[in-house]
């Protein structure tokens, strides 16, 4: 059985370290279940302060007296919180010797996608030269920022390096009892990133290069925070084009995002993680809060997305205008095939006078998946002159998936305007057949117009993930037409 | 090189083509004629490749190939272009993407590499100054937006693109203006050559003075009722369709 080579992917990502350490690794491990003891274990293995302690415990006490929310347009079967393991000690996955022992559809993947050779190996756990080895890009990288005044570190680094910056954000953006996954999340948060841009600071790289990497092992319960000081900008890149696999079924994240005076942040996320198979078993629930706050006057918070995998994803990343003349942007390409599920879309909440918001969210649906646009747009009584469009398009491959819009709308002033477009439509015979007699097969087509449908929102991200997401886009909808 | 014999299709039970007949040898230009609702688009439609219809007897060679167990894609690679009626849309996807798409799957059939991006963009250049279209086509997405005759430009750009061994073009000159009516022609009489083939399929004689064809068929419900020279289409304009018909 361990000689299938559909077996090794799985034995990678779920086995342990097997030599060494072995009695330590396991008592790092918390014990089935969420209490207040478990809680207790994992701030003290993180030695957090006592203001997180806390911080945890009352999201907590919150959480248990709320319940899982089921107004989203997804089903699955009830989830049992109290079979979920809440810590455990960074996996270290077991080193191959070469790529000949991946699984070779992995490869092919990463062929497609153009990833080089010498990540291919990081991605798959295959040991890398020291000398190519991209720690020593990270260092550079490091001193880069570190000149600038930039911290980029590891959330739980941050607390232990940062805490009063911590401490004066955390929480601020997503309340602890925001709702009932962000309540879980702020209970039992694992890792994730923080980053903070000091005044007057134009962040000098795309913060995405060296964190893909570094990407995996964050956990299921990240937890991120950014925080834009004025007058600073900072282009800030989540996730990985790679199929990402995990065996934790449940991934509840929190991002949290501040712009004050001034200030721009850009985010940019590419979502693969593994979607379940063909008939719709197993795959990843992906509850994720995002929310940014345009803090001071004129900051400007835009969103990126390109979601295509999990089994469900249930995210809103939202933007909440409360300085004046502050801008929001949530750009969505969300793909579901086979039996995937997605409620998303965005919330836009203004506060301030003369804002302005845009959503631009495109459904592409195939196989038996259902895709779902949920948006709000708030204009409040203060937000004078403030400005919405939002457009929402639904692609369907084939007649058995669907595709639903929910917008909500509510204005509270008179001198706002709020705009709203949606379009439904399907990849034509005629476009198909116009294609192939260009001599272009039926899935290069697909992934053609697909690309195509979604160019507006592709092209918000960096130029090299653009690249991969169109590529990816193409992958994740294979075989999605007979 | 294009051989087709006794060709019988129908669509849902409709018989349409009902034993077609026809020979295109290198260096030819036929013209296909005849009114609305006789099956010339259905002959172009079912040479392409298009499953929509059901071939119930007869066969189809193309350069001694059997085109008839042949995917659309792979009719077209091996060197069949279809100048359509009416191009349809693809919104986002830019000229420039969707040739270089086609031009490398094509190469790759033929077991080439793909086409360097310079060699191509010069390519581009080279035909859309050969054709004299002098509009911004490259960025702009495929037909979207694109006036009658624009979308009819950018099939014969196409055309010149991928250079195929068989042109057919199927009422390529409905709705155009003179101009464009020109310059549809001198894309094809400039395309000509001894070693390719052109099957215009069109419902009047007009584009007929500036395309001279070898060879004129009249098709008249599902049948080559007659064929001949040139004076054919000649006749046809002054006697009219009935003419056929009695």
């Amino acid at each position: 059985m361990e000689k299938d080579p559909n077996n090794i992917l799985e034995e990678v990502t779920q086995s342990e370290y097997k030599y060494g350490f072995y009695t330590d690794i396991e008592m790092e491990t918390a014990p089935k279940g969420l209490s207040e003891d478990t809680i207790r274990f994992i701030s003290a293995k993180k030695n957090e302060p006592e203001w997180l302690l806390q911080f945890r415990l009352e999201a907590y006490r919150k959480w248990l007296g709320m319940t899982e929310p089921t107004w989203a347009h997804l089903h699955h079967p009830p989830i049992n919180y109290q079979d979920i393991i809440y810590y455990a000690a960074p996996k270290k996955k077991k080193e191959l010797a070469s790529l000949d022992e991946v699984d070779p559809e992995l490869i092919e993947t990463f062929n497609k996608l153009g990833i080089s050779l010498e990540e291919q190996k990081r991605l798959s756990g295959v040991a890398v030269d020291a000398v190519i080895d991209s720690v020593s890009v990270k260092t550079t990288f490091s001193e880069t920022l570190e000149k600038q005044g930039i911290i980029f570190c590891s959330f739980s680094e941050a607390v232990q390096k940062v805490p009063e910056l911590v401490k004066q954000y955390l929480g601020t953006v997503v309340p602890a009892d925001d709702n009932y996954f962000a309540a879980l999340n702020s209970a039992v948060f694992s890792d994730g990133s923080f980053c903070y841009i000091p005044k007057g600071v134009r962040c000098p790289i795309e913060l995405s290069t060296y964190f893909r990497i570094n990407a995996a092992n964050t956990g299921q319960f990240e937890r991120t925070l950014i925080i834009g000081d004025e007058n600073s900008y900072v282009s800030y890149m989540e996730g990985c084009t790679a199929p990402m696999r995990d065996e934790n079924q449940l991934h509840a994240a929190i991002v949290e995002i501040i712009a004050l005076k001034d200030a721009e942040v850009k985010y940019s996320t590419v979502q693969n993680w593994y979607p379940g198979n063909k008939k719709g078993e197993g795959g990843i629930y992906n509850f994720v809060t995002k929310r940014g706050i345009c803090k001071g006057n004129n900051s400007k918070i835009s969103w990126t997305q390109v979601e295509t995998g999990s089994a469900i994803t249930w995210k809103y990343p939202s933007v909440v205008l409360m300085g004046d003349h502050s801008v929001g942007e949530f750009y969505s390409v969300a793909v579901t095939n086979n039996y995937q599920q997605a409620d998303t879309g965005s919330k836009m909440i203004h506060l301030g006078k003369n804002t302005k918001s845009t959503i631009i969210s495109k459904g592409i649906s195939a196989g038996h998946s259902s895709n779902s646009y949920r948006g709000l747009v708030k204009m409040t009584k203060r937000a004078e002159n403030s400005r919405n469009f939002s457009q929402c398009d639904s692609l369907l491959l084939g007649d058995k998936c669907g595709a639903h819009t929910f917008p909500y709308i509510k204005t509270e002033n008179k001198t706002s305007i709020v705009e709203h477009e949606a379009t439904t439509s399907k990849i034509s015979d005629d476009q198909l057949f116009y294609c192939n007699q260009r001599g272009i097969g039926t899935e290069s087509a697909i992934g053609l117009i697909v690309n195509g449908y979604a160019r507006e929102v592709l092209k918000q991200l960096p130029m090299e993930f653009a690249v991969e997401a169109q590529k990816l886009l193409s992958i994740s909808l294979e075989g999605s037409v007979g | 090189m294009l051989s087709i014999k006794n060709l019988r299709v129908s669509i849902n039970g409709k018989e349409i083509l009902k034993g077609i007949n026809l020979e295109v040898k290198p260096g030819e230009v036929h013209a296909i004629m005849g009114p609305n609702g006789t099956g010339k688009s259905t002959l172009a439609s079912v040479i392409a490749g298009r499953d929509i219809f059901d071939v119930e007897e007869g066969e189809i060679q193309f350069r001694g190939k059997d085109l008839l167990d042949m995917s659309v894609e792979d009719r077209a690679s091996e060197g069949i272009f279809l100048g359509f009626q009416y191009p349809v849309e693809i919104p986002g996807v830019s000229i420039t993407n969707f040739m270089r798409t086609a031009v490398n799957e094509q190469r790759k059939y033929r077991g080439l590499d793909p086409m360097p991006a310079n060699e191509f963009l010069a390519k581009m250049e080279e035909k859309k100054q050969m054709l004299e279209i002098h509009a911004k086509l490259a960025n702009r997405s495929v037909n979207e937006g694109f006036s009658g005759g624009e979308k009819k430009k950018n099939e014969i750009f196409q055309m010149a693109m991928l250079d195929p061994s068989l042109a057919i073009l199927d009422e390529t000159d409905s709705g155009l203006d003179i101009d464009a009516l020109k310059i549809v022609a001198n894309g094809v009489n400039k395309l000509r050559r001894p070693d390719n083939a052109f099957v215009v399929i069109t419902h009047y004689q007009r584009l007929l003075e500036y395309i001279v064809p070898d060879i004129v068929h009249v098709l008249f419900d599902g049948r080559i009722v007659r064929s001949g020279g040139k004076e054919l289409a000649i006749e046809l304009e002054e006697k009219g369709y009935e003419w056929i018909r009695a």
